[in-house]
């Protein structure tokens, strides 16, 4: 592109370029700074403080972050999440894909309103799936009692300790696996048919047709659902905190790291460690994409 | 020609019959499980509080008191009717932080695509990296901050944080970069167009498509947004109707008698999700397209 333009413009438009290219993108960049870059610094030098009664606010250096890495409620809320991650990653992703390959090998009338249909939860709020399936999980309430009972079981435990953990792993993918399936799902419709029309002619079957050609033609996608769950995981916040209102004996306040750093902040007042804990969760959440990144460094979409 | 006739009879029966089978069943296993809370939410909303608990269809089907107009009554007067000023604060917080956020990107997709300007390179790598970053860790840093200023427990609170929008940015940049060729600019140009009149009336035309794509994510962005309100508002007149139905919840949990107000979160529920639902029917086919823009290589 850039070869075409003639020297002479190109040295006129530099000054231009710069003049406009400021312009359009200086609203974003204020935005940015205030309200990514600011809190950001903003929460590292506070953390570097410690508050004490007797001393009142005290530089104190990294202690908050040895302190947070020794912490044992930030440890296993870290643990919880990133065993979360561990599992609903691959759930979602497996079940997106399974759905986005078998709606585009149908695909008709039906296909459509199924599509529909799984992305719906997407519609919904999640604060208002994690209630209605706060509902459902309900023994008095829901409707899993009297279908258990039909097959003679017991009702499962959903919000018990050992039940837990299924049961929100359940709600997140009710509520997203549809909006990642719609991302696979149009980036299978960019996949040229030839590739695929000949190895149908040759005989190969659907399923190798979609497990050997389609999947990896959309690989930049997977690689961009993937970093989504995954960033979404790490900072796992309301799903736990609207359950907790209905087994806070299961939940407790600091179940995983945002919800510790809101108990700290809200609950104990200590806001010098809460922000270390918001800090060192996001170092970490960028720490694990830069790994994933580099993993898959060849597939990545969000590589410019 | 001969290719067209060959897609056709290939499409009639693209799956064998054999093969069918298994994936119509397994959609409709998907689409039961998708949608059986839902179909409990609606059922729920036309149940009274003693309804829900011992209704006599059971909790899948409805009660023989259609409770339902009751509900929506007792929205409207239960604590003043302040169900309906969260859902008011809600779309107020939607429609204005997601129309803003759309802006912002609109104007910084096009500026970084179309202008080889100095630091260019180096600000959108920023930008990109800045998509790792969880945005709910900033939520008690911005809190902390926004205290020092006082600006807590104001609308500007929830609507100022939802203009950041990199992702939307990063989308922006990637259409413009595909789909508005230099030359068509340098044409408007050349024509004598000023930078603001070539980008009103040439190019935001053709980015149409991906501005409805940014625009709708960043509503369902901020419609969704529950930590950041939950955090920065205490004043329940500005809550969006998420933070409102979850303190109902929690007062319903803990609360006898006329503090239990099931029927008024699961009614509130069902009314405040119909909007969106609406609003993503009509207009899927942008979204589609859209999001996959992202991550097709430019």
């Amino acid at each position: 592109m850039q070869n075409k333009a003639v020297p002479k413009p190109m040295k006129k438009t530099s000054g231009h370029d710069n003049r406009w290219g400021w312009f359009f993108t200086a609203p974003f960049g204020i935005i940015f700074i205030v309200f990514l870059v600011v809190p950001l610094i903003y929460a590292f030098y506070v953390s570097l403080f410690t508050y004490t009664q007797m001393r009142g606010t005290v530089f104190s250096g990294f202690a908050n972050y040895a302190r947070a890495f020794r912490d044992p409620i930030f440890l296993q809320g870290m643990g919880r999440v990133v065993v979360y991650t561990l599992v609903l990653v691959p759930v979602q992703l497996i079940f997106a894909l399974l759905l986005a390959l078998v709606l585009d090998a149908i695909k008709n009338k039906f296909a459509s309103v199924s599509r529909l249909v799984i992305f719906l939860p997407y519609a919904v709020p999640v604060v208002i799936g994690a209630l209605m399936w706060g509902f459902l999980y309900s023994k008095q309430m829901g409707p899993f009692t009297s279908i258990f009972a039909l097959f003679g079981l017991p009702t499962p435990g959903f919000l018990t300790p050992n039940g837990i953990f299924g049961s929100l792993v359940n709600v997140v993918t009710w509520q997203w696996t549809g909006y990642y399936m719609v991302i696979l799902y149009s980036a299978l419709q960019s996949v040229p048919s030839e590739l695929y029309e000949s190895a149908r002619i040759d005989g190969a079957s659907e399923i190798t047709i979609a497990l050997r050609i389609k999947t990896p033609m959309i690989s930049s996608s997977i690689v961009m659902v993937t970093i989504f769950s995954l960033i979404g995981t790490l900072q796992f916040y309301t799903e736990p905190m609207v359950l907790r209102n209905n087994a806070p004996s299961v939940i407790p306040p600091e179940y995983t790291p945002n919800m510790y750093a809101q108990a700290l902040a809200f609950n104990y007042n200590q806001l010098n460690y809460s922000a270390t804990v918001s800090f060192a969760l996001g170092l970490i959440v960028v720490i694990f994409s830069i790994v994933f990144m580099r993993l898959t460094r060849n597939q990545s979409g969000l590589e410019d | 020609m001969s290719e067209n006739v060959a897609k056709t009879t290939n499409s009639g029966k693209r799956i064998h019959n054999g093969h069918r089978a298994p994936a119509i069943i397994l959609l409709l296993v998907c689409m039961v499980y998708f949608l059986f809370p839902i179909w409990w939410l609606i059922v729920a909303s036309t149940k009274s509080n003693a309804g829900l608990f011992s209704g006599s269809g059971g909790s899948m089907w409805f009660d023989k008191h259609f409770a339902l107009w009751d509900n929506i009554r007792q929205l409207s007067t239960y604590e003043g009717g302040i169900y309906w000023q969260w859902l008011g604060n809600s779309f107020l917080y939607a429609v204005v932080g997601g129309l803003g956020a759309t802006i912002v990107s609109v104007m910084a997709g096009y500026g970084f695509a179309k202008f080889r300007f100095v630091g260019r390179k180096m600000y959108f790598n920023i930008v990109l990296g800045s998509l790792m970053i969880p945005n709910t860790a900033l939520v008690i840093p911005t809190f902390i901050l926004m205290s020092q200023f006082g600006m807590t427990d104001t609308i500007w609170a929830v609507l100022l944080p939802s203009l950041l929008s990199p992702f939307g940015t990063y989308l922006m940049r990637v259409y413009c970069a595909g789909s508005l060729p230099d030359e068509m600019l340098e044409a408007a140009r050349v024509d004598g167009a000023g930078e603001l009149r070539t980008f009103f009336q040439v190019s935001l035309p053709i980015m149409t498509p991906a501005i409805a794509t940014v625009f709708m994510l960043s509503v369902v962005g901020c419609w969704n947004n529950f930590f950041l309100p939950s955090v920065v508002l205490s004043n329940t007149k500005l809550f969006p109707i998420t933070v409102g139905l979850t303190q109902w919840q929690v007062k319903s949990n803990m609360g006898s008698g006329a503090e239990q107000v099931w029927n008024l979160v699961t009614s509130g529920s069902l009314i405040s999700v119909i909007p969106l639902v609406i609003v993503f029917l009509l207009l899927q086919r942008y979204w589609v397209g859209g999001i996959t823009a992202g991550s097709v290589k430019g």
